[in-house]
């Protein structure tokens, strides 16, 4: 006798416990602090930051241990965390220009104003796993600090700022109107680049990382040369009342990318360099650097180029870069879906006990027809026989 | 005293039509009048700005000037109240207006049959797909006009339930015809019908069009650079060179006595049937 | 009563806010029968697909004074139902109950309960994709236009396909409606079994789509066809066996297979009316 599944919600609760002694491992290892991921795990932190669009190192790296370092579960307990948090106040742009620069490169010039500064970076190392970090060996009793580390460096210009002097590159205006905001209202297709770029902000690294590479292998290609890469902290500043000038309230790091493309320019517009534009929370320079490539071929319809490639269609690309969505209803297919699999059972049954009547239907006029006609001709093969042509026929038109 | 009407009612006038990508690309100074029941060919090489005029007139395109002015007016017409004529500016009229009235009133017929079919689906619901917008619900009556329709342009009608891509390229512009002229459009456009097509099979449609145009008594705007096809299927005649109209009259007269050098050199460089 | 509330929380998790923008896009939506209205979704702490719509649209309904009914695919005890209610029993400390007659709100995945629901009950959807154009095309930008100037024609493009190929309609679930004689809705993947129950309806119905952020609604005594043809009329799925538990001949049944021959048995996929049943006979 079937007796009906009940006890989800013990089924549940075990399920939880079960993860929960996973998440923690072996108890003979120490549990390991939130603090330690935050500080050494840090570039974990800043992915989930970045796309969990909260600027909270420390939330971030607590989403990162509960859940047992899986990027896109800690990317979505964070933004859960941060739709309830309430709206104090809105920040006055960020000015990267002021940036207190760590790293700050480009690939157009060979010498800048502020210079070429590497900064901490995994570009130029050797990949060789490091058995020494393998044995625990700490790394200040052998080698020297960094330099730069502790003050950072001085503001300096945007390299495209340069450029805009001469007029070989767009100059990008600010027209003063208020943003739209994607954490508050839905997405309304087609969105502007304002609306774009945020989407991509939030957007899902790996996925942005796809389509910024497609084109440059030809999908919506852009000719693309990195103007400027740069990163450091930023001061955050509100408006107060009160005060006469606006109140810094912190410092976040960030990380930008300003990619220099061609355009060929247009009956109007003589030819001039365009702009695809990168911006994240955090060290994130893989994902600002894919990010600019897919803002400037999102671009293509504002510039008047054909649109031929995934990466230029801003509803496709921008409907499904969010990790959370995309990852809520993939998993989705989890749940039970017995009533439309049985609509669908019904249906293919009834379909398929049709199929069988009419096949039977068709094999018995065809014995009919046999029966009446003449014997096939002696020593003729399959291929000769009239009649299985013809019965071939009938159910090719059934069909 | 009382004249009696020599020219049928105008259907769609062009008044100084102008859209231009750059200097002499594109279309200017058009001024046209198509009158019920007329075919118009509108001639030209590749470059002189027919095919940027036909997506103007056809309401895909808006103009930098002048207008497009469809008279509506006949009973079911969505243009306005019954044996009413009723002039509709094309580009002052809603966005809502002017898709219904490619749905419901005109038909487009592409180049490449791939552009006007739906491939995902039979040739039945191709055929049906546009009476169904009109509301017809009855499955057999659909089917039944899709295949009588099937017949009318030459196709098996036992191939009702087969895919597009299951059809040679002449058999899909075929269909295509069959989708644009089942719902009977008051005004049908049709950009190089027969381009991209072997000779022989090129033959065999236009003497099908030629058929359905003249039972149907379709009003048709043509665009065509192959004077062949012009002289078999257009009453009237534009000749376009670099956006603007050379020379315009009946067909015959153009292409047996034509008047601009232009239109000369034209006509001498084809051999004439 | 907001003592069974977690700290932290505002009741019913959303804030005023949010649930007051949510209220004000019901209110359009159920001006405008069928239409999807755009709303600012937020994240819910459940992840996008497993009835983040539908669960703030019914934050942003309930009081304190509701009795909640939660069930999935017909069931009050699957996982993902008994997920859920357990959250608004957290948040909201509202009463629940597994009986729809008791119900004030009821939030529900994939099915439209069994027992007729009257004016004083709510029933709320859970949608993954509300937009029945979607497939043919996937665009949004051009589905809103093809809503707009009602561009109906190619959901019956589909339709012919299916009779030409199959001789029937062979859309099971999620069977697009037309609502009000306007616009073109997807009911939710329901069965289509259940598409005559929206018709005319007592009860309010609310469809909440999360990660696409649109809400639709039918409001009462509102007119829902199923899309056909006349000499194709839509049906219903009908089984030749009744549910084995309570013994229905009116209800959905789901299939179970009982042993790994491939045995089954037919049993109402509504836990509460097949209970009720067995109960009575009991």
């Amino acid at each position: 006798m079937y007796v009906a599944v009940k006890g989800g919600e013990k089924a549940i609760a075990n399920a939880h416990r079960w993860m929960a002694d996973r998440r923690r491992g072996a108890r003979d290892q120490r549990e390991l602090e939130v603090s330690q991921v935050q500080q050494q795990l840090g570039l974990a932190v800043d992915r989930v930051m970045a796309e969990a669009s909260l600027y909270d190192p420390e939330l971030a790296a607590l989403a990162l241990k509960q859940a047992s370092g899986d990027t896109v579960e800690a990317v979505f307990l964070l933004r859960a965390y941060r739709t309830t948090l309430p709206r104090l106040a809105e920040t006055l742009p960020v000015d990267t220009g002021a940036m207190r620069i760590e790293r700050r490169i480009s690939a157009t010039f060979k010498d800048v104003p502020g210079g070429q500064v590497l900064g901490p970076t995994y570009d130029y190392t050797h990949r060789l796993l490091d058995f020494m970090l393998l044995a625990g060996v700490e790394v200040e009793t052998d080698t020297p600090a960094p330099q730069g580390a502790e003050e950072g460096l001085e503001a300096c210009p945007q390299i495209l700022d340069c450029l805009n002097h001469e007029g070989l590159i767009e100059r990008e205006e600010d027209d003063g109107s208020e943003p739209y905001d994607i954490t508050r209202d839905p997405p309304d297709f087609p969105v502007d680049r304002a609306t774009r770029l945020q989407m991509l902000a939030r957007g899902d690294e790996g996925y942005l990382l796809a389509l910024g590479y497609s084109t440059q292998r030809g999908y919506g290609r852009n000719h693309p040369f990195a103007g400027e890469i740069r990163q450091g902290a930023v001061e955050v500043e509100i408006e107060v009342e009160g005060f006469d000038g606006p109140v810094c309230v912190g410092e976040i790091a960030m990380s930008e990318c300003q990619m220099i493309n061609q355009f060929a320019g247009s009956g109007d517009t003589a030819p001039q360099f365009t702009r695809g534009y990168g911006l994240a929370f955090g060290r994130n320079e893989r994902k600002t650097m894919a990010m600019a490539l897919v803002d400037r071929a999102l671009r293509a319809e504002e510039l008047g180029e054909p649109i031929q490639s995934p990466a230029q269609q801003a509803e496709f690309v921008l409907a499904h870069a969010d990790s959370v969505e995309a990852s809520g209803f993939v998993s989705h297919l989890k749940l039970p879906h017995y009533v439309d699999f049985q609509s669908e059972l019904e249906l293919i049954r009834r379909l398929r006990r049709e199929h069988a009547e009419r096949t039977a239907a068709t094999a018995e006029a065809v014995s009919d027809t046999q029966a009446a006609s003449a014997r096939p001709a002696p020593g003729d093969g399959d291929k000769a026989d009239p009649e299985k042509t013809q019965a071939k026929n009938v159910q090719e038109n059934v069909r | 005293m009382k004249r009696p009407q020599l020219e049928r009612p105008a259907l769609l006038e062009a008044r100084a039509i102008q859209r231009l990508y750059g200097p002499g690309k594109g279309c200017e100074e058009i001024d046209f009048t198509l009158h019920q029941g007329e075919v118009l060919g509108i001639v030209g090489e590749s470059g002189s700005g027919k095919s940027t005029l036909l997506r103007v007139l056809s309401g895909l395109e808006a103009p930098d000037r002048g207008q497009v002015v469809y008279h509506a007016g006949e009973a079911g017409s969505v243009g306005g109240s019954p044996g009413k004529d009723e002039a509709l500016d094309l580009y002052a009229i809603s966005e809502a207006r002017r898709r219904a009235l490619l749905r419901m009133e005109w038909g487009l017929v592409h180049q490449n049959p791939r552009d006007g079919l739906r491939l995902g689906v039979s040739a039945g619901a191709n055929v049906g797909e546009r009476l169904m917008a009109l509301g017809q619900r009855h499955y057999g009556e659909l089917r039944a006009a899709g295949q009588d329709w099937m017949g009318r342009v030459e196709l098996d009608p036992a191939r009702i339930d087969d895919a597009p891509q299951t059809f040679s390229g002449g058999m899909q512009q075929r269909l295509q015809i069959a989708r644009t002229l089942v719902t009977q459009p008051r005004l049908v456009f049709m950009d190089e019908p027969t381009g991209g097509l072997d000779v022989s099979v090129q033959a065999r449609l236009l003497d099908m069009l030629r058929t359905l145009t003249r039972e149907l008594g379709l009003s048709v705007i043509l665009v065509t650079h192959d004077l062949a096809v012009a002289r078999l299927l257009a009453h009237r005649l534009m000749v376009m060179r670099r956006g603007r109209v050379v020379e315009a009259g009946l067909t015959d007269q153009i292409l047996d006595d034509p008047q601009h050098p232009y239109t000369q050199l034209l006509v001498s460089s084809v051999l004439t049937p | 009563m907001n003592t069974a509330i977690d700290s932290g929380y505002n009741f019913a998790y959303l804030d005023e806010q949010t649930k007051r923008m949510i209220r004000r896009a019901l209110l359009k939506a159920v001006a405008i029968p069928g239409y999807q209205v755009p709303f600012g979704g937020r994240e819910m702490p459940m992840p996008y697909g497993w009835g983040t719509g539908g669960m703030q649209l019914t934050a942003s309904v309930l009081g304190a004074d509701d009795t909640l009914k939660v069930i999935d695919q017909g069931a009050d005890d699957t996982t993902n139902a008994v997920s859920i209610r357990a959250f608004f029993e957290r948040v909201a400390g509202v009463e629940t109950t597994t009986a729809t007659a008791q119900a004030s709100v009821i939030q529900t995945r994939h099915r439209i309960p069994e027992k007729t629901l009257r004016a004083d009950q709510i029933l709320i959807f859970q949608v993954p994709i509300p937009e029945p154009l979607r497939f043919i095309e996937p665009s949004e930008e051009e589905t809103r236009v093809m809503h707009a100037l009602e561009e109906y024609g190619v959901m019956h493009v589909k339709l012919y396909e299916d009779i030409a190929h199959h001789g029937h309609i062979a859309t099971t679930y999620a069977y697009p409606v037309k609502v009000d004689g306007r616009y073109v809705m997807d009911p939710s993947p329901i069965p289509k079994f259940d598409n005559p129950k929206l018709h005319m309806s007592e009860a309010l119905m609310l469809f909440g789509a999360g990660r696409e952020k649109r809400l639709y609604a039918i409001p009462p005594h509102t007119r829902v066809e199923s899309l056909d043809f006349e000499d194709h009329p839509f049906e219903i799925q009908a089984w030749d066996e009744p549910c084995a538990i309570c013994g229905a001949t009116d209800s959905y049944l789901d299939e179970v297979i009982i042993d790994d021959q491939g045995a089954r048995m037919f049993v109402c996929s509504d836990t509460d009316y097949c209970n009720s049943r067995s109960e009575e006979k009991a």
